[in-house]
This record gives C-alpha cells, sequence and structure tokens, in this order.
C-alpha cells in the first residue's frame, strides 16, 4: 500500500512538472471574453461627472443606448471626440444617447483621472453624460478591449452592434458610418448589417491585464505548400 | 528497511527515466534544425522610412513568407505611448541578430497626414535601424482579420513567425528579455 502511495506520489510530482510546463508554452487564446451581439447587457452603476450616480434604466425615454468606452488621453479617441459630440446632438433626441464611460486606471494614464475628465469635458462641452469605470468593473463585462470601443443597446439593453464608430480614424476619409447604419437599420426593426466591426484604438489600462501571448497556426498563409499544423491551437 | 531503499531508489530511477527521456526530447529537437547559414543582409544604414503602403494587401507578403527567416513584425504609431516604451526592445532584437536569420519590421500606423510630420522626424530621433513602414490603409474593418482574427486592434500587437511556428502577442513587452526569450526559441538557441 506505501510503495502505491509512493509511485501515486512520484507519478504527481511528475506530472506536475511536465504538464503545466507544457501549457503554459503553448498558451492556447481563447475566445474574447465579454457580450456579443444578442447578449443582454448588464446594467451598471457609475459616476458621471456631475458626481451623480448614473445606471442605464436610470435614463428615461429612451429607445436605445451608445455605449462608448472612450478616454482623454487615447489619440484615437480624441480624433473620435468630435463624431461622438455629434452622434449626441443627432440620435439623443431620437432616443439614442451616447452613453460615455472611462475604462482606464488613473494610476496608469493620470490623464484619465475622474478630475482629469471633468476637465476634458468642460473643454468640448460634452453633451453627453461621461462615466467612470471605477474600479474597472464594467468595462470587462462587456468586453471592451481599447478606446474607442462602441456597444450599441437597445432599451432592453440586448447588445445589437459591437465595434467601431466608422471605418476611418481621419474623418476626411469616412466610407462608412457603422453607428448610424446600425441605428437607421434598428429605426426598421432590423438587426444592424453588420453587427461587428474592428477598429485600431488604445488598449485599455489595467493592471490586471497582462500581455497575451498565443501560438498557432498562421492564419493568412495562403501558400499551397503549407506545412504541416503543428496543431498548437488556433491562432 | 532494505526493501523501503530498494522501492526508494526504484521510484527515483523512474523519475530519472522521465526527466531524462523530457531531456533527449528537446536534444533531439534542436540538433533537427542545421546550424543557420549565416548570409549577409542588406543593411540599413541610415534610419529612414523605408515603404508607405495605402493597402494592407500590398503588405500582406510580409506575413506570408515561407523561407529560413524568423519575423518579428510589431504594429505601432508614434502616438501610442506604450508602443514607444517598447520600440527599444525592437531594436536590440534587430541589432544583437543581425547575422542571424532574423527581419524585424516595424508597422507604423501613423496617419497619412503625419508621416511627414510626425513619423519621419520620430524614426529620425530615435534613429530607427530596423525595418519601418507606414501602413495607412484605414479600413481596419477589412484588414484586421487578415492579420489575425484574434486581434481586436488595440495596439501594441506583435507577430512573430517562421516557416514552422507562428505566434501573436497581444499587448506591450515589459522588458527586453520576454521578447528576446521568444525570439531565441524560435532561432532554437
Amino acid at each position: 500500500m506505501k510503495q502505491l502511495l509512493l509511485l501515486l506520489a512520484t507519478f504527481l510530482f511528475v506530472a506536475g512538472f511536465t504538464f503545466p510546463s507544457k501549457n503554459t508554452f503553448n498558451t492556447v487564446s481563447k475566445k474574447s471574453k465579454g457580450y456579443q451581439v444578442g447578449d443582454v447587457a448588464a446594467d451598471f452603476n457609475l459616476k458621471n461627472i456631475d458626481d451623480k450616480m448614473v445606471s442605464l434604466e436610470s435614463i428615461k425615454d429612451v429607445k436605445g443606448y451608445i455605449v462608448v468606452f472612450t478616454c482623454n488621453s487615447c489619440p484615437v479617441s480624441i480624433a473620435y471626440e468630435d463624431r461622438i459630440i455629434d452622434l449626441h446632438k443627432k440620435y439623443a433626441p431620437m432616443g439614442y444617447p451616447i452613453v460615455a464611460i472611462n475604462p482606464n486606471d488613473p494610476d496608469l494614464k493620470p490623464d484619465d483621472s475622474f478630475e482629469e475628465m471633468k476637465v476634458r469635458a468642460a473643454e468640448k462641452k460634452f453633451p453627453f453624460m461621461y462615466l467612470f469605470d471605477e474600479g474597472q468593473k464594467v468595462y470587462p463585462k462587456y468586453g471592451a478591449t481599447k478606446t474607442p470601443h462602441v456597444f450599441l443597446l437597445d432599451k432592453n439593453r440586448r447588445v445589437k452592434y459591437i465595434g467601431a464608430i466608422d471605418d476611418s480614424r481621419d474623418d476626411s476619409d469616412i466610407k462608412n458610418k457603422y453607428v448610424e447604419v446600425a441605428i437607421a437599420q434598428m429605426e426598421k426593426g432590423e438587426n444592424p448589417n453588420p453587427p461587428f466591426t474592428k477598429a485600431m484604438g488604445c488598449s485599455i489600462k489595467d493592471k490586471k491585464v497582462k500581455r497575451k501571448r498565443s501560438k498557432g497556426k498562421r492564419p493568412n498563409l495562403r501558400s499551397p505548400q503549407r506545412p504541416p499544423n503543428k496543431g498548437n491551437g488556433e491562432g | 528497511m532494505d526493501t523501503l531503499k530498494y522501492k526508494f531508489s526504484l521510484i527515483l530511477l523512474f523519475v530519472f527515466v522521465l526527466f531524462q527521456s523530457c531531456g533527449e526530447k528537446q536534444v533531439a529537437a534542436k540538433v533537427k534544425k542545421p546550424a543557420p547559414v549565416k548570409s549577409p543582409k542588406v543593411e540599413k544604414t541610415v534610419p529612414a522610412l523605408s515603404a508607405v503602403y495605402d493597402s494592407y494587401d500590398d503588405l500582406a507578403y510580409l506575413f506570408n513568407h515561407q523561407n529560413d527567416t524568423t519575423y518579428v513584425i510589431n504594429f505601432w504609431a508614434t502616438w501610442c505611448a506604450p508602443c514607444i516604451a517598447e520600440l527599444p526592445y525592437f531594436e536590440y532584437i534587430n541589432k544583437t541578430y543581425k547575422d542571424e536569420k532574423v527581419k524585424v519590421v516595424l508597422i507604423s500606423l501613423d496617419s497619412k497626414k503625419s508621416i511627414d510630420s510626425k513619423l519621419r522626424p520620430f524614426i529620425q530621433k530615435e534613429k530607427l535601424m530596423s525595418h519601418v513602414v507606414a501602413l495607412t490603409d484605414t479600413d481596419y474593418n477589412t484588414w484586421i482579420d487578415k492579420v489575425n482574427p484574434d486581434w481586436d486592434g488595440a495596439i501594441p500587437v506583435t507577430i512573430i513567425y517562421n516557416k514552422e511556428e507562428y505566434e501573436i502577442v497581444k499587448g506591450e513587452f515589459d522588458n527586453y528579455e520576454e521578447l528576446n526569450t521568444i525570439v531565441k526559441s524560435y532561432l532554437k538557441i
């Protein structure tokens, strides 16, 4: 019996050495967490720049919400500030207000502190609410990864569209106004198409989020002489 | 007592054999690859922007090489603070492995209008000796997935590959050694 236990202990000892080391080397990427189109987003209670707490529920008479994770410091967010203001001016009267949320940790980005949010909002005369994700609890639930990052919700908080405001950081070169198209489609009772877009942005500053390394096959290799895939998981 | 000792040494032997076999495998993997043939690369002698691409498709070839070189490709921009912070690591990789088959490519995502006003002066000021190109294709939704569907568009992001292995690293490196460890694993050194 003792022998068996010892053997078992040895096996566990050895297994403990071999398997995890293999896993840390071949970190298999996971599907991005957070909401997908069609999910119902959780409500939140965050402090607005007027020091009042705001939940989506507390915003009355709406047909939906343009939730946009953005901040003071990111140059892409800054490039989009005027467009976010214009979206609010155009769509809030139709029932789709902008709900801007700053997800960054001010310890890492002092320009994104609550006080600096107030300063920036005053400078730019933000007509929309600008909330602070204190403690960084809301943005991971949504699955926001960068600023700016839009989540268009209907009045039941069902996610209808995720992604970019439009297809160009340069406001002189816009071909597709994704958010405007999505709202127009919602107004017709249709589901937005495209429901999901990608854009360049600044990563959200969070001490808890570490660099992610994922090994895998080359996703864009079109060569006919593709070498046998090593099977390290999807890239 | 003797039997216990005997059993214990048996277990030790068992452990030893297991470790030994692991070790052997690694050695075998290492010797499989022939020693890199050193060939003189075309060296950049002055810091400069090598090319400007208006369309991702024109630089997609950078991700499709099938040769003995290990490619270290980083997306960055002059306005991206964490990108700037890690640029010296890429520069040092470029310098350290200049005689190896390693190619560092820095793809700037600066906007078209800031190429002359910001990007070129930055390259001069920082004396970037790696291969720097600019990509001004703003139709991100179309091309980000072509780089890797796993990438959501946040920068910095780095792709490291050779004809055998591939990986994407999202987010910045905290220090040079983190990047160097990965590069070394591709060079099997």
